[in-house]
């Protein structure tokens, strides 16, 4: 009972700093990527408090929720947004052995299913709001979580099936180091379709400013508008810890995977959250018709690819 | 009544006043999300009864896919706030004498079929394993079936919505 409490402790802890230090690290890398220091005064040293001066900032302002908008909705969606990503951190194993809060025996289904809510929460935004630019926006988180969804279960599916299991520390204790290319496709698949799910650049189209705003978080402001911000940093979070622990082998490292798995997560979350900053400076927005076609002809396709490449290698070992 | 008991029961008050409030809220997009709780209350019913394989299914499907499906919809033809004054159809009495008699029919076979009888439920009985040897060995044929259906509604939608391929009557104008 204590143990389990410990757990869900540290989970929430980890929920509530994980994201920051994303945050923090997407200001100074994309600042130094760009040319620019980012932020420097807040706490002193490079600016690392600058995220909580932000949020101290965002609890003081005016809660405002405008007239025409549909009040009971407009409040509850920024809680339907973040607590879906809460609930997949307790499933993520760190290490091996009792080092996640909560083993489930079906942890990626869960995952998957948990995460699909999120978007909800994106989309009852756009339409509470009462604009038409939230109103385009939630259209657009709608279609996209339509279109990646698929491809996202198919690669998550496809090391399922290499484990034959569906439980997280059962696909980590599977895990050998030649899954990195037999799996690669896959890999590739998932965390793009996961980023797509994110509304990550350069898949930020329902949010994109210069059409529409801020999409379906235009109306939004103070403490609410933070807790969306903090949802897409915990999603950050969450898509890496899963790509981590599904296709790089979680808590496997070159040596000491019982006294060091958490290090080893910790730091395949850590290159992998860099490389989602890096990729947001990189690439250009991508028009709709464009996230459509993506979706449809390469990552559906190639998840299909990857589902019978596994199944062929499959039977042929066993 | 055991603590499971008094869940599932209390699910099952949720799932269907939340499934009244879909038919009978005015506001088109509040019906959509009277749906989302709705299905998840049914999911939190598998979860008691040890179907987690179904339950999560049903939350990835339902409320992650048709209901977002659903709200698209909504979105793209017209999303009113506020109370919509034509949802109700003329028709709302004899829908609702057919709801009550399915609801009367269904109540009565499953309790003249099982009465007060009791199932003991086993942990792992609606794991992703014993489900699915269950599908892939003994209902194979049902299912195979099954997915034929799917195929076909799959390219009747694609036949439909794509004009380049239907008939000569469909042919767009522009082209």
């Amino acid at each position: 009972m204590l143990e389990i409490v410990v757990k869900l402790a540290l989970v929430a802890a980890a929920f509530a700093v994980l994201p920051l230090l994303v945050g923090q690290a997407e200001h100074k890398v994309m600042a130094h990527m760009q040319g620019r220091l980012g932020p420097m005064y807040a706490g002193r040293f490079h600016g690392w408090a600058q995220l909580v001066a932000d949020g101290v900032k965002f609890a003081q302002k005016e809660d405002v929720v405008p007239r025409a908008a549909d009040r009971w909705i407009f409040k509850l969606a920024p809680g339907v947004a973040l607590v879906p990503y809460l609930l997949v951190l307790i499933v993520i194993p760190v290490g091996p052995g009792g080092q996640v809060a909560l083993d489930l025996g079906i942890g990626v289904f869960f995952a998957l299913a948990v995460m699909g809510v999120g978007v909800i929460g994106a989309i009852m935004a756009g339409w509470a709001s009462a604009n038409k630019y939230s109103l385009l926006g939630g259209m657009r988180v709608a279609a996209q979580l339509m279109s990646y969804e698929l491809p996202m279960v198919f690669a998550a599916s496809s090391v399922a099936m290499a484990a034959g299991t569906l439980s997280m520390q059962g696909i980590v204790g599977e895990w050998r180091w030649w899954w990195l290319p037999w799996q690669a496709v896959g890999a590739v698949v998932f965390f793009v379709a996961g980023l797509a799910e994110l509304r990550r650049p350069p898949f930020d189209m329902p949010v994109a400013d210069s059409e529409i705003i801020f999409g379906p978080y235009t109306e939004y402001g103070g403490l609410r508008f933070a807790l969306f911000l903090l949802a897409e940093y915990a999603g950050i979070i969450v898509l890496c810890a899963l790509t981590a622990v599904l296709f790089l082998g979680g808590w496997k490292g070159p040596f000491l995977n019982t006294e060091l798995g958490w290090l080893w997560t910790g730091l395949k979350v850590g290159v992998l959250s860099f490389l989602v900053i890096w990729l947001r400076v990189s690439y250009p927005r991508m028009r709709e018709d464009q996230l459509q076609k993506l979706a449809w002809a390469w990552l559906v396709p190639l998840s299909l690819a990857q589902l019978a490449l596994t199944g062929v290698v499959k039977v042929a070992t066993a | 009544m055991t603590g499971q008991e008094i869940v599932f029961a209390l699910l099952g008050a949720v799932a269907v006043g939340s499934g009244i409030m879909v038919v009978t809220t005015r506001q088109l997009v509040h019906a959509a999300l009277w749906l989302v709780l709705s299905f998840g209350a049914l999911a939190g019913m598998y979860l008691v009864l040890t179907a987690e394989f179904v339950a999560w299914v049903q939350v990835l499907i339902y409320v992650g896919a048709i209901v977002v499906l659903l709200l698209f919809g909504i979105m793209l033809t017209r999303a009113p706030i506020g109370t919509a004054p034509d949802l109700d159809s003329g028709n709302r009495w004899i829908a609702a004498a057919v709801a009550v008699a399915t609801a009367a029919l269904l109540v009565t076979v499953v309790v003249m079929g099982f009465g007060d009888a009791k199932m003991p439920l086993e942990a792992g009985g609606g794991s992703a394993e014993a489900l699915g040897s269950a599908v892939f060995r003994t209902w194979v044929l049902p299912f195979e079936v099954l997915s034929v259906l799917l195929l076909s509604a799959l390219v009747g939608a694609i036949v439909l919505s794509r004009t380049d391929i239907g008939g000569a009557r469909s042919r767009g104008k522009g082209d």
